[in-house]
């Protein structure tokens, strides 16, 4: 009976564990091949923030690109409080998971695939993208520009 | 007997080959003086430098070695005009290329002549960590390539007004604004360069509005204002147009997509105050018919499947890409998987009707052209009066474009053969992508957007698709925005060159 009770709290707790660490992320290729069966449900999105967040009074839009497609995030003001990096050449966006509401189209948003989130957790910070200098693109640039004005003297010359 | 070209006729092409290729090469310089001084990008800065020099270096060359005195005929010019396109695309495909953000080469010039010819179809790998510079070239492509490459040379790089006449004529325009050819092309630059200000300013401040930060309000002001008024469809960000989420972005978006999809004609009776010729003029006209008849279409197709719930949303989604779609600029407010996923046979059938009459003769915009269709509909009309009247009756039919003129024969003639030739651009693409596996509806859908140079995609178009097609895509493109003519122009050019005596 002890050895029962002891399993049985074994199977609950990894049932717990499970559910918390894996929740089930859906991509945006899934999301949009199965629009109608997400439709309205609640999902799991996961990637990095790009662009720009566009704060709209209480509320804010963000987009979240998953690898493949930006999907366009509704968000209440609050919850984007925590995002410092968005994705562009100079940045690595945070990357987000965002729980929420899918929408194949929009009635509040004019029709708009999106996702009204009700939660957005940071998993990774994004940061600065250094693009160090390439000293091959420099010298191939400094070497073009020497050999056209050469070339455009020399065409001077030839021409008087 | 065909008459093999003479060395002077080669030379003559080089020189004015060559010219444009300089003007090419200095446009190069805006994105690497920007990416330097704005955006603070020091490798893309560089790429623009190297490509540029390799321009300028090969145009100096080309022009030097064929240096000419002797004017450009009009087979010549057309010669010209073809091929320039062509090098267009590749040298402008360097800068691209360089930025590690195309697969391949092939990519890249995919994604340059789609953007000179104003189509807006993309290749671009990662384009939200593209930098700015990379990113205000592939606007600027369609506002020089919109305008017309040899708009370029003509106002600022070659002079003799019987060869700009040619070269003008090549890049298939066939009306003067004004009697001077270089006051027209120069007139042209003014008309776009005031609605670029414009339009920057108008797209920049409603940008602020919907939140954007100022610098990149303004920044994606002036690309979406550059790639919507010469009806190309590029966007900055992946998600096109939806990325923007406001009503407000998309009304400013109709309204330059509509206008830089008229006639340069037009605008220029506008800005002389002739404001009655909108009315009046047989392409405004048919394009209000047309769009009537398509926005019928459409709509009962996805009100019949029920992809809206809501009547408003219904109109806003499908006016957008149906406005897009017509004007042949592209963008869009769905994406590309909707249309196929959603959008069902009868709507995306409206849709592809749209974009292969396309917009107005002489304006940035593609497809078989307003002006086109009204002469197709007024010389039928007048050959059911032929039937019907007596046999004794002349039979004349009128219409107005900037004057009231008579319908001659030859004009339908050569409308016709133009026409024709852009359903076989449409058919060609089909065919090859049927071949290739994909499936009939698809495949015309993309086929014609290619041609008509629109840019609206169902998804055909990726990275992962085969060379061939990207290929048939870039002179499907190439084709459609020169009207055929300078194209046949080339192979003629070929052929007489191999077979002539």
């Amino acid at each position: 009976m002890k050895n029962f009770f002891l399993l049985l709290g074994l199977c609950l707790a990894l049932n717990i564990s499970n559910s918390n660490c894996y929740a089930q992320t859906v991509s945006s290729s899934d999301l949009l091949s199965n629009n109608k069966a997400y439709d309205g449900e609640i999902v799991t999105y996961q990637g990095e923030v790009i662009g720009d967040v566009m704060i709209r009074q209480d509320y804010a839009w963000l987009h979240v690109n998953d690898g493949a497609i930006a999907l366009g995030i509704w968000a209440n003001r609050k919850m984007v409080q925590d995002i410092l990096y968005t994705g562009n050449y100079h940045k690595k966006g945070d990357i987000v998971e965002v729980t929420g509401i899918f929408h194949r189209s929009c009635l509040e948003h004019g029709g708009d695939l999106d996702i009204h989130a009700s939660e957005i957790k940071k998993i990774l910070s994004g940061g600065s993208d250094p693009h160090p200098l390439s000293r091959k693109k420099a010298y191939l640039g400094i070497f073009s520009l020497v050999l056209v004005l050469f070339f455009y003297a020399l065409k001077k010359i030839f021409q008087r | 007997m065909i008459l093999k070209p003479q060395i002077n006729d080669i030379k003559n092409i080089g020189y004015y080959l060559g010219r444009i290729i300089l003007g090419i090469g200095l446009t190069m310089f805006l994105p690497f003086i920007m990416g330097i001084i704005l955006f603070r990008e020091a490798n893309p800065a560089l790429d623009f430098l190297i490509s540029a020099n390799i321009a300028i270096f090969i145009g100096v060359t080309l022009s030097w070695l064929c240096k000419t005195n002797k004017e450009l005929h009009a087979g010549p010019a057309m010669v010209v005009i073809a091929l320039s396109w062509l090098a267009a695309m590749a040298l402008s495909a360097i800068p691209l290329s360089l930025s590690g953000h195309y697969k391949s080469f092939l990519d890249a010039c995919f994604e340059t002549m789609s953007g000179f010819t104003t189509t807006g179809l993309t290749l671009v790998q990662d384009l939200d960590h593209l930098s700015q510079s990379h990113n205000l070239w592939r606007h600027l492509g369609p506002f020089l390539g919109g305008q017309g490459i040899a708009i370029i040379a003509i106002s600022f790089l070659v002079k003799g007004t019987s060869g700009s006449l040619n070269l003008y004529l090549g890049e298939g325009r066939d009306e003067k604004l004004v009697p001077n050819i270089i006051h027209t092309a120069r007139f042209i630059w003014a008309i776009s360069i005031v609605y670029l200000i414009l339009g920057t300013i108008l797209l920049g401040l409603v940008g602020i509005s919907i939140g954007l930060k100022p610098q990149s309000a303004f920044f994606h002001g002036a690309c979406i204002f550059m790639a919507g008024f010469d009806t190309a469809g590029f966007s900055p960000q992946s998600p096109n147009i939806l990325y923007y989420h406001s009503l407000i972005y998309e009304i400013v978006i109709i309204f330059f997509m509509v206008i830089g999809s008229f006639n340069f004609n037009l605008h220029y009776q506008i800005w002389r105050g002739n404001f009655k010729e909108i009315w009046k003029n047989i392409e405004t006209r048919t394009l209000l018919f047309v769009i009537m008849i398509v926005i019928l279409i459409t709509m009962v197709g996805l009100r019949q499947l029920g992809v809206y719930s809501d009547g408003i949303i219904l109109f806003r989604k499908g006016f957008f890409q149906l406005i897009s779609g017509q004007t042949t600029t592209g963008y869009m407010t769905i994406y590309a998987q909707q249309f196929i996923k959603e959008w069902g046979e009868l709507a995306l059938i409206g849709i592809i009707i749209s974009m292969a009459l396309g917009g107005c003769a002489c304006s940035t915009a593609g497809g078989i052209k307003m002006l086109r269709v009204g002469i197709i509909c007024k010389a039928f009309r007048q050959d059911v009066k032929r039937i019907i009247l007596s046999p004794s009756a002349i039979v004349v039919q009128k219409f107005h474009h900037i004057r009231t003129m008579f319908i001659e024969d030859a004009q339908v003639r050569a409308v016709l053969i133009v026409t024709i030739g852009y359903f076989f651009l449409y058919g060609l693409g089909t065919l090859i992508g049927v071949w290739l596996g994909y499936p009939f509806l698809e495949a015309l859908f993309e086929s014609t957007s290619a041609a008509a140079n629109v840019g609206l995609s169902c998804g055909i178009t990726d990275t992962s698709m085969p060379a061939i097609l990207k290929i048939t895509y870039i002179i499907e493109m190439w084709a459609g925005r020169l009207e055929l003519m300078s194209v046949f122009a080339l192979f003629g050019f070929f052929v007489a060159y191999l077979k002539g005596k």
